[in-house]
Parts: C-alpha cells; sequence; structure tokens
C-alpha cells in the first residue's frame, strides 16, 4: 500500500508525520542450518551471547531509569538464567545447530509462561527478544532494534518488546505504529509515559513499504499514508503535538473563557510532587490503593495522615480530591477478607467494602480530615463504586461526621450515570470514571483483550451516560468531573466539555495537548463536536464525525 | 532437609520483578534452593525463568527446601523475602 488511509487504536496522544522505518527483524534460524561446531563449544558461544545480552539488558536499565529500568533489569535476569542455558544445552545435545538451539530453548519456557496467561504471558515478547538478540550476536549480523537514519522516522513493527521501547529517548522515532498491542501494552504504556503520539493495533501496517511518509494520530488511530499523508495535512494539528513541541501553559479554558480545571491523577506521593510541579490545577484522582495493596495489616491513622499530609502541602492549596480505598476479592487485602467471588468485578469492591468493614472506611476518613487540618488546606472526598443515591447519601453522612464537608461520589455504575440528577442532590460533586463506566455499560470485562473495541471510550452508549450526567449537573450547578482514560484524548476531552464536564483529570504528561485543543475551541463548539459524535452508531464512527465537527470549528488560541 | 513454606506476599504474585528479586537472592545463598507450589516438581530457585514458569499468584503458598551448611539461614532470609511485598507499585 502507497497512499490511503489505515486505521488501529489511538492510544497515546498527539501526531506526527514522517518516513516509515521498520525495526530490524530478527535472524530466523531452522533445524535445517548447517552445524559447523562441536555440541561443547556451540554452547560456550551461547553462553556467551547470553551473558552479552543480560549485560546490555542490565546496561539500559541503569541509564533508562523508571518503569523501563524495572522491565529490563528482570529481561536481563532472564537472559542470564542458567535454565536458559541448560535448555539449549539440551537443544544442542540432541542435534539442533547453534542458533536454532536458542530458539528452541526460548520457545519452550515461551510455552509455560503462555500457558499461565496474563501478565506472565505478556513477558515472552520479553523472552522472544531475549533470543533474538542472542541469535544475532551468534550469526555476526546486526542486533534487531532501531535504525537510526538520522532524520525524524514514524516506527512500525509487529510489536515493540521493551528492550527496543526503552531506546526510543533520544532516538529518531517520532511517531509509533505496531500491528498487534492493545491498550495496556508496553508499547502503549511507555509510549504514553514519553509522550510519542502511537497507534497499535494496526495489522494493514505490515502492508507499508520502508520509507514511505506516514502521518500518525495517536488520538484518533488514524494513519495517512503516502500522498494523503501530504495532502492530509490538519489546521491546527502541530499544535495538538505532545510536550516535545511549544507547550501551552496556564489554567484550562475554553476559548471563550469557559474555565475547565485540568487535573492530575496521581497514584503514589511522587506522582503527586511530580504533577505539583507542573500547572496542573490539583487533583482529580488520588487513588489511595498504594498505601494498602500488599499490607498485611491495615495502615495506621497516622501513618495515612502523614502521607495525606504531604500531597495536600505539596499541591498548596490546589484542589485535591481524595478516593477512598478501592479494594475488593480482585484487589485482596489480607486485612479486608472478601472471600472469593465468581465475577470480582461485579462483587463487593469500592465503596461495597464499607459495608462489610465500616472501620477501614471510617479510620481513613479521619486520617483525611487530620491531615487537611495540619497541613492547613481543603480537601475533597469522593467515593468508588456507588450505584444508588442511598449509598451515596450514607456515604456523605460518614464523612460529614469526621468533619469533611466538600463530598463526593464517582460514576461508574450505569445505574448512577442514569440516576444522576438524584446522586447529585445529595452530594457535593461527582466524577465520573469513564474506565469502569464503559466496562459496566458494554458488559465487557477491562481485562479481555479481545473486547478492546467495546471498550473505546468513544462507544456512544457511554457518551449518552456522559451526557446525562452532565445535564443533571449542570441542572443543579454542581461540578462534574471525569478522571478516567477518556479525559487525557485531546478530542474526546473536547466532547466531554460538550456533554457538561467541568473539570477533567488525567496523567500529568497529557495535558498539555488537552490544554491546546481546548483554547481552541468555545464552549458551544464544544457541544457541537459532542453531538456530532453522539450522532454515531458506533465508536470509529463518533471519532470521524467529531473530527470532522471539530475541524470546522477549532481554531489557533488567540 | 530443611524447609519453609510460606505464604506470597507481593500482588502481583511471584512474577517479574518480585521473581527476579527472589531468584537473585537465592543464587546468592550459593546452594541449591528448590521452590515448589502444591503438589508441582520442585524447580531451581535461582531460575527467575523456573520461578516465574510456576505462576505463583497473590496469597499462594509455596515451599522452600535446600540443603547444606546454612541451609536453615538462608531458608528464613528468602521465606522473609516471599513474605514481605516486593512490588512497590
Amino acid at each position: 500500500m502507497k497512499s490511503g488511509t489505515i486505521r488501529g487504536l489511538g492510544v497515546s496522544p498527539g501526531s506526527a508525520k514522517a518516513p516509515l522505518a521498520r525495526l530490524a527483524p530478527p535472524v530466523a534460524t531452522a533445524s535445517t542450518d548447517p552445524t559447523t561446531e562441536a555440541p561443547e563449544a556451540a554452547l560456550g558461544r551461547i553462553e556467551w551471547a547470553l551473558g552479552a545480552v543480560a549485560a546490555e539488558m542490565a546496561e539500559r536499565a541503569d541509564r533508562a531509569g523508571g518503569v523501563a529500568a524495572e522491565i529490563l533489569s528482570t529481561t536481563s535476569a532472564m537472559a542470564a538464567d542458567p535454565s536458559l542455558l541448560e535448555a539449549a544445552g539440551r537443544q544442542l545435545r540432541a542435534g539442533s545447530p547453534t542458533g536454532h538451539a536458542v530458539t528452541l530453548a526460548v520457545a519452550e519456557f515461551c510455552a509455560m509462561l503462555e500457558a499461565h496467561g496474563g501478565y506472565l504471558a505478556e513477558r515472552v515478547t520479553d523472552l522472544r527478544d531475549i533470543g533474538a538478540r542472542a541469535v544475532a550476536l551468534l550469526a555476526g549480523v546486526p542486533m534487531p532494534g532501531i535504525p537510526a537514519p538520522g532524520h525524524p522516522i514514524v516506527l512500525t513493527a509487529r510489536d515493540l518488546s521493551p528492550a527496543d521501547t526503552a531506546t526510543l529517548p533520544g532516538s529518531d522515532v517520532v511517531a509509533l505504529l505496531t500491528e498487534e498491542g492493545g491498550p495496556t501494552s508496553h508499547t502503549a504504556i511507555l509510549a504514553k509515559s514519553l509522550g510519542l503520539p502511537a497507534v497499535v493495533g494496526c495489522p494493514a501496517a505490515a502492508e507499508l513499504p520502508d520509507g514511505v511518509l506516514v502521518s500518525v494520530d495517536g488520538s484518533t488511530g488514524e494513519v495517512r499514508v503516502g500522498p494523503d499523508a501530504m495532502g492530509g495535512d490538519r489546521t491546527g494539528s502541530t499544535s495538538r503535538a505532545p510536550a516535545s513541541s511549544a507547550v501551552p501553559a496556564g489554567p484550562g479554558r475554553t476559548r471563550d473563557a469557559q474555565p475547565v480545571a485540568l487535573l492530575s491523577n496521581v497514584g503514589t506521593v511522587a506522582d503527586a510532587h511530580a504533577a505539583a510541579a507542573t500547572d496542573s490545577e490539583g487533583v482529580g484522582l488520588f487513588r489511595t490503593e498504594f498505601l494498602f495493596l500488599g499490607r498485611r495489616s491495615q495502615p495506621t491513622i497516622d501513618e495515612q495522615t502523614e502521607v495525606y499530609t504531604d500531597v495536600l502541602t505539596a499541591f498548596r492549596g490546589r484542589p485535591v480530591v481524595v478516593r477512598t480505598l478501592d479494594a475488593g476479592s480482585d484487589k485482596p487485602l489480607p486485612f479486608l477478607p472478601l472471600g472469593q467471588e465468581e465475577n470480582p468485578a461485579l462483587g463487593v469492591r469500592g465503596l461495597r467494602t464499607a459495608t462489610r468493614y465500616p472501620e477501614a472506611l471510617a479510620d481513613q476518613l479521619t486520617s483525611v480530615a487530620k491531615a487537611a487540618r495540619s497541613a492547613g488546606r481543603s480537601v475533597r472526598v469522593m467515593a468508588p463504586m456507588v450505584a444508588t443515591a442511598e449509598e451515596a447519601e450514607r456515604f456523605v453522612g460518614t464523612a460529614r461526621e469526621h468533619g469533611l464537608d466538600d463530598v463526593g461520589v464517582m460514576i461508574e455504575v450505569p445505574a448512577a450515570a442514569l440516576r444522576a440528577g438524584e446522586l447529585l442532590d445529595v452530594v457535593d460533586f461527582v466524577s465520573i470514571g469513564t474506565n469502569d463506566l464503559g466496562q459496566y455499560t458494554m458488559a465487557a470485562d477491562r481485562a479481555a483483550g479481545a473486547l478492546g473495541h467495546l471498550l473505546d471510550p468513544w462507544q456512544p452508549a457511554l457518551l449518552d451516560l456522559v451526557a446525562l450526567v452532565g445535564a443533571a449537573g449542570r441542572a443543579r450547578g454542581k461540578p462534574v468531573g471525569v478522571c478516567g482514560e477518556a479525559a487525557s484524548d485531546p478530542l474526546l476531552a473536547a466532547v466531554l466539555v460538550g456533554l457538561g464536564a467541568t473539570s477533567l483529570s488525567m496523567a500529568p504528561v497529557s495535558r498539555p495537548a488537552v490544554l491546546a485543543e481546548l483554547r481552541g475551541l468555545s464552549a458551544e463548539d464544544c457541544a457541537v463536536i459532542a453531538d456530532a459524535a453522539r450522532s454515531a452508531t458506533g465508536a470509529q464512527q463518533a471519532r470521524i464525525r467529531a473530527r470532522e465537527a471539530r475541524e470546522q470549528r477549532w481554531s489557533v488560541p488567540a | 532437609m530443611p524447609s519453609r513454606t510460606v505464604t506470597i506476599a507481593s500482588r502481583v504474585g511471584l512474577h517479574a520483578r518480585p521473581a527476579a528479586t527472589f531468584s537473585r537472592a537465592a543464587a546468592a545463598t550459593g546452594l541449591a534452593v528448590t521452590l515448589s507450589v502444591a503438589d508441582s516438581a520442585p524447580v531451581n530457585a535461582s531460575s527467575i525463568l523456573a520461578v516465574m514458569s510456576l505462576g505463583v499468584g497473590f496469597g499462594q503458598a509455596v515451599t522452600l527446601n535446600a540443603e547444606g551448611e546454612g541451609a536453615d539461614e538462608a531458608l528464613d532470609t528468602l521465606a522473609a523475602l516471599l513474605a514481605t511485598e516486593q512490588d512497590g507499585q
């Protein structure tokens, strides 16, 4: 394919245009390759090759830092694993040629990891990468990896291993395009943390010739190829690029000065300090799970108070919304046993755990109130997994008894969205968790990769529910926030504002692109774009219609 | 043979990073330490791939075995490691 438009899943916002370059392919091995050395000599060379790969991964881990460093040092440990060498030795003795013995040894462990599914199965990519690197070393050919032509490239591959993605910073790569992968793949997570536009799950990328000009839109998942990439350049597309280009700053608002607070989602104290150092207007979602998960006993009030005080102090008066513990049988805590459940996502989780363990919630609310006093700041609290106005009212009552006066609930259950007015009558604010609201609306498990299309936040049914909540908020003059992934997609952020969201909370890396988008649109523009999206019958059509409406209206912010 | 049975405290189970930490510590003992879960065959605890291949989850009980001088001490250290959350996230 030399021109036209192909589509995948947009997983990291921003757009970029550059010639396509393919990841150097691994060397294929076969049992029929010539055998040129004795098994003992071959084993010695394999030991050397695996050792070299382990050393390289360890060195990259040192350079990379953060998430990538952890993944890489684990990969290094796998390469240095004596069991892998033993398995290769068995293959050699059974008559395999040198390189192929490595391939077979790797395949043996891949099969075992794949059998467990989930997280372990995802490590298979790392393990295959170790094999490919060792085989390249043994064959004396260039390491598979990222080309470095000295000019910007859009990197394409079947999928990227952590080793590949870890070397992206400082490389020539300006966007990623992969044939496989989903919204939670390494590629998606690391691209996002680097602010690189990325489209994954795009099988048609396999047909693209090297060097062809492509324009990748990491928000819509659209990839324009050849002349279409030239002609398809959109007004303002460069200003939607992430942090690497001109970074807009200041508070979130529309072109006609309607404020839309652009807040941060934070999950740890380190996150909070990083977010507090940016323009972020506060914390829209402070996940407190990190304090609880993996503990044998419940954290004490003093311990919790210290952490909450630290976060409130870091944000120096900017609003902070603390979400009470969101645990359940899928995230079990030894001190809050909930038993085995057939369907943990539909079981006792979020606020529902408080009916079983009221003390845990009481301690948390006590700690939040103490933290607010000791930091001399106001604080907001909200509860997850609320289904009815009665539950909301009970939570508000408990929170107020603890001296907390700005109390809200999350809207994640369709029932809560449908009757949002009743909930808003008893709370001070609501915050929509689009990820869970999506999974419950579409009856599609968030962990089920094959259902990714149903979990697309552009599903019109999900937008309808958001619209109901937005309208209920407007009618009562109460704030409606959105704190799911949806808020980090600039175009979808405009739709959410059009549907009535008064604040959006996202990973800080997404903020500049969302800010630039909103500054170029009036509140009325957002409403028109939202209507266009909701007039669609599917997620992809909703995206396209919203984009068309947006192109008529967006203009470079004054 | 000295043996310890311990419950996995890492929320993500004995996967990737916690497995790396554990197998490194097992290798550092210099002893032949094995790890088994339920009725599975014991595997080499120094091998991250073998440890990961057991697919041990949070809250599951595993058994450690070792022989030789210092085996008891080594097993105590390794058991304590498994009984501690290894994933800081």
